[in-house]
Order: structure tokens, then sequence, then C-alpha cells
């Protein structure tokens, strides 16, 4: 099954405007063709390739509204969605918060397909796995990853002329090293639009690297310690921070934004001077699709400036009845950093511990945002600007918010999952206990 | 509006009747295939599969379907049907697994797909250094199974659904809550499993889940609090949903019938009462533990240890591994925990997420031992990992959360035996000088290995002196895995057992979901950790 064009995308939309009935009806179709390869205890253990699409039809008679989807795509197959849509609209109730769609709407053009990750095949991937199997079973480890790659389309349109086309392509990789003995683990993920950014070799270095120098390890007292975290574990942790910006949920007192005496934080000085977090579906590392939910057109946006809240995040309806501009539901999240390395933070660091990612983060109390989980796969005692050795891990129980007025230094952001993080350095985080897990 | 339309509109029934002339009928997913069709497209891809070289085949046509009406306060935010059709092929080639999927239903995209997935197996083959070893399994030819349901969920007007939504949440506001969103939601497994081992097997099967949560404010002190519904995901139509079925306690408890609008009416007030609760003291203390948080943390702690998968090492670079390693198992006397601790893996309990007829490879449900009075001494394998226990058979744990995904090694129910004294929770809690009674669902954590957890609750009360003294605020309790199991002081007695379960667990890469099911009954837990989780942001 090949994917959809735009022109073909756009066939098929135009097609289910013409069968419904409703007297507003929105569509979104998209699918994606790709491939993955699954490797552990240095072999290969399950690979596949697989092809879908999907078709969502949304449709109300007046303030009613019933979706259904559905993969098939014949024209048969289209109306029965279209339909049931509909029958399903006609049995609900009149939502007092339905909302006119939007109208055609002008899109940015971002990037984010390349032929280097579309042409990806079985050997590629097989290639990748060995690039990790082979140098582990050399140096005495094992190797567990996985790597997934493919064309991924999407396109919307709607009884009042709004429509949108998407493709793009993505690449993820990520690869845990075991020493055989059990006694280390290292972790290393990449993920990119072009593979041909991708250096399999040498990100498998940094696992198996690391691995090996969490062999031995202490276990020193849980407690406050001045903490480095790599990229990947500030976009584990401080990647929560904005599930708290729903203007509605603030308002209605329900998030760490809604203030004392009622109303909401905005405006006021929420983290560290330090911190700036935004959203650009343009940036080059970082792009995504052009629009948001709804299809309202995405751009760029700062939600935290010098660590001031300066916007909070509105959906259509209740930006209607504040009387504000809809904010769309933003693709990527952008914190700016410093300069400078994992490495240059260690070196200014006179007694702290690094950690190279988190594990099974849990919210505890949305009132402070407290956080709950573990350390993983290279944790490392800090001293006098250098790596000492090796530590166990810890549960910590802390918020992001606490942690982010606690900041002290950034490097340079990093891709993490198709968003922008740095590696921090940030003073008194609260380690609860220790954990056995290697 | 008339059942047939109904059934339309809820993609299931007689959907035939919209189809126009000259369709196959495989290619409309509302309808049904007859057997013999299903049989005919799956051996056009196991004979595919074969002449490309496959020592082995299987292969799944399956069509998933969910329906979801979710609601706030007084409105319906959303309601949604999704259907998903297609058919997966796996094929092991030279000793390797190949998979590969397609929507296309059609005995040439079948036979194409088969062949893709031998493809893809030969690609890998060069990497392999543990050639696949299945366990042999009978072929049971033609067979059906369906699940235990009375009132098929799909098929319940929508109207039904909403009424029932809106009157827990007109019930919750009406008791004191600020806000309440409720959901139900419905899923419909239609698969059909075909291997060269001579299984054409197929299944039907059915869950439902109705949730809520109520959320209190305080506008003065800008603090808010939540209850969630007690409910249980389980394997049951309709008819699950049953006023009047509570039985009494500190809060209402449910079986396999549950009362949405009564538990809604108790979470207004419980919220409300949470806005002014104490905050707990950290420490020691004795916990009293309700099957509905009691199964969060079996589920984490010893259902995902016990998965043979996972103590190998095919999960490192996602879920992780486990404590319960082989050398452990090889003993015979690994302290699990301690002699009143029984786990049981099944997946042949009525009403429960994990029960089928046969698993995602063909493999007829069954029942076995994880822990034995406190001893290791099992674990959860596929076809391909049972050689590794020196067992000869798979244990019924395979399954794909899709036609498009491979199917892997997923937990079936797994279950805390109850004590076998006569012992009642009221009992139980006379009996606790200093304790805490934990009731839902709530924070949860745990490390890669199982060791190290964290959970909270949804209703925390204190007992003193064998009674309820009130609501606690900011609990959270964290012990280890071993040490925490080592410390049960008493178990409730089959009359407490009730089933718990989650709807989505996920695991895999790419990610899958599983519906599993945990039994157990209120347990008592001696001197366990409790931290205090209230911080302030100044």
């Amino acid at each position: 099954m090949s994917d959809l064009s735009e022109a073909q995308a756009r066939e098929i939309l135009e097609k289910v405007m013409r069968m419904s009935r409703a007297d507003t009806c929105q569509a979104g179709i998209g699918g994606g063709t790709g491939g993955n390869i699954r490797f552990a205890r240095n072999s290969v253990s399950t690979a596949g390739e697989t092809s879908n699409r999907s078709l969502n039809v949304s449709a109300s008679f007046g303030r009613r509204t019933g979706s259904a989807s559905g993969n098939e795509f014949d024209d048969a197959a289209l109306e029965r969605v279209v339909r049931r849509a509909e029958e399903l609209a006609r049995l609900a109730p009149e939502n007092p918060e339905w909302i006119e769609p939007l109208g055609p709407q002008t899109y940015l053009k971002t990037p984010g397909y390349y032929e280097s990750t579309a042409r990806i095949g079985p050997e590629y991937r097989a290639q990748v796995a060995a690039d990790c199997i082979l140098p582990a079973r050399q140096r005495g480890a094992v190797a567990a990853g996985f790597l997934q790659d493919g064309t991924r389309w999407s396109a919307i349109m709607n009884s009042k002329s709004l429509f949108a086309y998407d493709r793009r392509t993505d690449l993820d990789f990520s690869l845990t090293v075991r020493t055989d003995d059990d006694l280390g683990s290292g972790y290393v993920g990449r993920d990119y639009n072009d593979a041909a950014r991708f250096d399999s070799a040498a990100a498998a270095r940094i696992a198996i690297d690391k691995a090996i120098a969490s062999r031995t390890t202490r276990a020193i007292e849980p407690g406050k310690y001045t903490v480095v975290l790599e990229p990947t574990a500030v976009s584990d942790f401080a990647g929560n921070l904005l599930g708290g910006f729903s203007a509605r949920a603030a308002e209605e007192g329900r998030t760490y934004l809604s203030k004392r005496g009622g109303g909401t934080r905005l405006g006021e000085q929420l983290v560290s001077e330090q911190v700036t977090i935004s959203t650009d579906p343009m940036h080059p590392e970082v792009p995504a699709p052009a629009w948001g939910f709804e299809g309202l057109p995405r751009r760029a946006m700062t939600f935290v400036e010098k660590g001031v809240v300066k916007q909070l995040s509105y959906d259509r309806v209740w930006a209607a009845r504040k009387g504000v501009e809809p904010t769309p539901s933003p693709g990527n999240v952008i914190m700016s950093g410093g300069t400078g390395t994992v490495e240059d933070l260690v070196r200014d660091t006179p007694r702290g511990i690094l950690v190279t990612r988190f594990w099974y983060i849990r919210s505890v109390d949305p009132q402070t945002l407290l956080l709950t989980g573990l350390t993983r796969d290279g944790t490392f005692f800090i001293e006098n600007g250098k790596i000492q050795y090796a530590i166990k891990n810890f549960r910590f129980n802390e918020s992001p918010i606490i942690m982010l007025n606690n900041l002290e230094a950034m490097g340079t952001p990093v891709r993490q999952g198709g968003n922008l993080f740095p590696p921090i350095r940030a003073r008194d985080f609260t380690f609860s206990s220790l954990s056995d897990a290697v | 509006m008339k059942r047939r339309h109904f059934l339309e509109a809820a993609g299931l029934g007689a959907g035939a009747l919209i189809l126009p002339p000259g369709t196959r009928f495989w290619n409309g997913a509302l309808t049904a295939i007859p057997s013999a069709d299903k049989k005919a497209l799956a051996d056009a891809g196991l004979e595919a599969a074969r002449k490309a070289g496959a020592s082995y085949a299987d292969l799944r046509i399956g069509r998933y379907l969910n329906q979801s009406v979710s609601t706030r306060e007084r409105r319906v935010q959303g309601i949604g049907n999704s259907e998903s059709f297609g058919v997966g092929v796996r094929v092991i080639v030279d000793g390797t697994w190949g998979f590969a999927a397609t929507p296309d239903v059609t005995p040439e995209s079948v036979a194409r797909t088969a062949t893709r997935a031998v493809a893809i197996a030969k690609a890998n083959a060069r990497l392999q250094t543990e050639p696949v070893r299945l366990a042999p399994v009978p072929g049971y030819g033609e067979v059906s199974w369906k699940s235990p349901i009375q009132k098929n969920a799909m098929e319940i007007p929508v109207q039904e659904k909403v009424d029932l939504l809106l009157a827990v949440n007109a019930a919750a506001l009406g008791a004191g809550a600020r806000f309440v969103n409720s959901a139900i939601s419905v899923v419909n497994e239609q698969k059909y499993f075909a291997s060269t081992d001579g299984t054409y097997a197929d299944q039907d099967l059915h869950r439902i889940w109705p949730t809520f949560t109520v959320t209190a404010t305080d506008p003065a002190t800008g603090r808010f609090q939540t209850r969630d519904a007690l409910s249980a995901p389980i394997g049951l139509g309709w008819e699950y949903l049953q006023a009047g079925s509570g039985r009494p306690g500190p809060t209402a408890m449910y079986g396999l019938r549950y009362d949405m609008v009564e538990d809604a009416t108790l979470a207004a007030a419980q919220a409300r009462e949470k806005l002014t609760a104490r905050s707990v003291e950290a420490g020691r203390w004795d916990l009293v533990i309700d099957p509905t948080q009691l199964f969060l943390t079996i589920h984490e702690s010893v259902g995902h240890s016990t998965e043979l998968d996972r103590v190998l090492g095919y999960e490192a670079n996602n879920a992780g591994t486990s404590f319960a390693t082989l050398d452990k198992w090889k003993t015979r006397s690994f302290p699990f925990g301690n002699k009143l601790v029984n786990f049981v893996a099944d997946r042949t309990q009525p009403g429960s997420l994990g029960e089928v007829g046969w698993d995602d490879e063909g493999v007829k449900a069954r029942q076995w031992d994880l822990v034995r009075e406190g001893i290791l001494v099992g674990y959860q394998a596929t076809r391909d990992q049972v050689h590794i226990l020196g067992e000869k058979e798979g244990h019924g744990c395979s399954y794909a959360d899709s036609w498009e995904s491979v199917q892997f090694q997923r937990m079936p129910n797994v279950s805390l035996s109850p004590g076998r004294a006569p012992l009642t929770q009221a009992e139980l809690i006379a009996g606790v000088d200093r304790g805490i009674l934990f009731y839902g669902r709530s924070t949860y954590s745990i490390d890669q290995q199982r060791y190290n957890f964290q959970f909270g609750g949804q209703l925390c009360f204190e007992i003193r002196s064998g009674k309820i003294t009130g609501l606690l605020n900011d609990v959270a309790y964290q012990a280890n895995t071993r040490e925490f199991w080592n410390s049960v002081s008493a178990i409730c007695d089959q009359r407490d057992y009730r089933l718990n379960g989650t709807f989505r667990d996920g695991k895999g890469q790419p990610g899958q979901i599983s519906a599993v099911s945990h039994g157990c009954a209120t347990t008592r837990f001696s001197n366990v950790n409790v931290i205090n989780t209230g911080r302030s942001l100044g």
C-alpha cells in the first residue's frame, strides 16, 4: 500500500465531503509506511514492515457531533464511516460548547521529508543492528535496541473548505547496553527526520562506554544533591512542565498555574531567569507539522520567557469565551540553553551527580507538579569537576518547577524525541531512596 | 432508534445492507467474514510463506472495534467509534522471525505479505545466534471462543451510555464536586488465528471500562483534590453496570458489578473531605490495602517481574529486565514473599481481561503458578521461550494489540490467592492498631528491574485502634518488592476477592497495549515505609 500524495489525499477528502449529509463535516486521513528492527541479547528478536492508513470523520448536525474512523478507503468503506459518524451525531445530545469549524487557513511550509529516510529497507536496519551488536560482543557487553523508520502523511479537510496536507519522515533509535555480568548498563537515544545524519556506530559507542563505566557502583546516601542532567534526562523530567499550561484548567483552579484566590500565574516569575521555553514548527532541528488540533495553523510561540509565564494555551472554545486568540497545540517544545556540553557542566561541578536518563516518571501531586521516578543506565558521582565513580540508582521525588528555580547552568540544546532540551546543572535535587536496579 | 440502525452506527451487525452490489464480502470490515473464507484467506498466506521458505508461519486476520463516550459536567465531550481491519503474518526462516502486515485482506495481498515477512526474516538471519526453538502445540482444527458476556456493550444504544454518564455527573455535582469527567470505553476484538500447526481459532473478545474523575476545589487556598472511580476495567458486557451493587464499607466496594452513580456520589464527598484532610506523618506504618489499589502493586512488582522475556533481556531497551532471575528460580527456594503469598497466572478466569480461548500463537488458555507459599516457581513465557524453563508447552500468553503488531509475551492475569482462614476486611481493620487503609489506584512508579517502587491511593484512611479516624493527604508507600511481599501479615478470604485491572498496559517496541486483570483480597502489610509527598511552590 503506497502513501498518498497531496492530490490523492485531497481527492479522497473531497469525496468524503460530497458524501456528507451533516451540517458540518471535518475529516482527517493519515497513514504511513515504515519498518522496524528490534534486537536483544546481541541478536535480532523481531523485525517488520507495515503500512496503514486511516480516516476519521467528525459530523455535526447543529451542535450534535459524532465521530467514526476506519482504515479502508474504497468508496463503500468511506461512505460507511461518514454514515456512522452521522448516526452517532444524531444520537448525541447538543454540546453547548460546540464551535463552528475553521475556514481556509494559511499554513507554513514546514520541512521534514527526506528521501534518505524514506528509502530505508531491511538491509539498512539489519546494518544498524550489526553496528550495535558486533562491538558490544567484542567488548563483553550485550546490546538491546530498537530502530523505527518511516514516512508519515496526513491531511485534513472540512465542509468550510479548510484543507492541509503534510508528509514527513522519521527515524527513531534507542539502545541499551548491559555488561555481560549484568552489573553495568548504558543508554543512547537518537531521532532525526533525515537518516543521513544518523551515525549508528558512534551512537552505539556511547552506550557501550557507559555500560562498562558503570559496572562497579558505590551506594551513596539519598538526599539533596547538585545534579548534572543530560538532555535525555531533562527531556524526561522537565518535559512535563507544559502539561499544566491549559488556560482553562488553570482558571478552573486545578493546575500548578492556578493562583490562590482565583486566576492564573500568567505574567509571574515561575522559574529561574535562565529558562525560556517556546515552540516553532519551522525550527530546522525539530520541524513539526504545520497545523495543530482542529487545523489551527502552528506558529512560533513562547510559553516561558526568562522564567516568566508568557502564554497559556487556549483551545478555540476557551479562547472564544475569553476573547483571546486560540493557540494551536504545539508540535515541538524548545527549551533554550547556553553553550557547551555535558562535559563542560561536569567540569564546573565541585560535587554532584550526573544523570544519563530517568525512568518511570509519574505525577505524585499535580498541585506542585511533584514527580517521582528513578535514574537509569548510567548514574555517576562528580567531585572536583570530574566523574569519580558510578553510583547505584536513586528514586527521586522532585518538581521540575522547583528544579528550574534551582538552576545553575545550561549547555547547548540537543534534539530529544522531536524536541530540543539542553543539559543542565541544578542544586538541591531530591533523591528519596536507593534502588538496586541496574 | 431501531436496533438495526444502531448496529450500523456502532460498527456492528448487518453491514451488508449498506454495501453496494458486487462489493467483495471480505472488503467490508462491518461484514462478518464466514469462517470458511477466513480459512481460505489464511491458507493462501500460510502456503505462500511455506513456498518462500518458512519453516513455520502464523497469520491473524483481525477486526478491532473501539467505542468511547466521554462527558464533562452537563455535556457530552465526544462520541467516537473506531475500527481497524487487516492481517499480520509471522514466519520463521532459518531460525529467525519475520513479520509483515497489510490492511488489504485479499488472497493475493495476504500471499504477498507472507512473502515480505519471509524476506525480512532472511535479512535478519545473518545476525542470528540463537535460532528460534518453538515448543510443539497440538493443531486444534477449526475452533471458536467468545467472552462470557450477557449484554454486548457495543449494542447498547449510545443514548443509554450518555444518560448514564450525565446521571453520574449530576450525582457528583449534587454531592459537592466542582468538576467531573466521566467516560465509557468499549472494546471488541474479533480475531482469526491460523498457523501451519493446524489451528484455526475464531475468537470474539469483549471488554468495558466505565470511569470518572471528580474534582473539588477551594479557591481561597488555591487547592484542589480529585477522586477517581473505583471501577475495574473488565472482560464483561454492559451487565457490569448495575445499580445497587456496592457492598458497604469505608467506601462502597464492588465485585463483578459496579454502581457508577453511587461511587461518584461518594467520590464527590470524599474529594471535598480531602481538601481539609491532614497531611500524613512520614514513617513506618501498617498498611491495609484494598484490591482497588493492591492490583496495581501486584501488576508492577509481580506481573512484570515474572515475564520471562524481561528476565532474559528482550525488554532491556524499554521496560527493563527483572530481579527475578533464572538462577534464583532454579534454587526453588528464593523467597519472593512469605508463606502467605501465592501468585497464580491465569488466562481462564471468567470475566477477567486476560481470559481467552487460545492465545495469539495458538496455545490453549491455562492456569499455572508463579509463586507458591512465597517461593518463586514459575514465569510467563511464549512458545519460543519455554525450552529455557525445561518445559514443553507454551503458557498461552502471546498477544498482539492489532493485526499490524507482531505478537509477543504479554501478561496473563496475575493474581494473589485469597487467605484460607476466614477473614473479612472489617475484621482485618479491627485488628490494626496504627495503620493506613488504601483504596484506588493513584500515582505509581517502579524501577526497571522491579525492586524499588512507590504507590499512592485515591483514598488513604487512617486507622487508630482498629477504627477509621479520617482521610489523610500526601501519602505514598515506598518499598522493595521482596521486602514488601515478605511483610504480608494477613490476607482476607475468598469472600473479599475482587478483580481489578488495567486497560492499557504498555510494553514492547514499537509500543503495544494490552488489558489484564489482577485478583486479590484486602491484604495487610506490616511496617512499611510511608513518605509525605506534600511540597510548596512558595
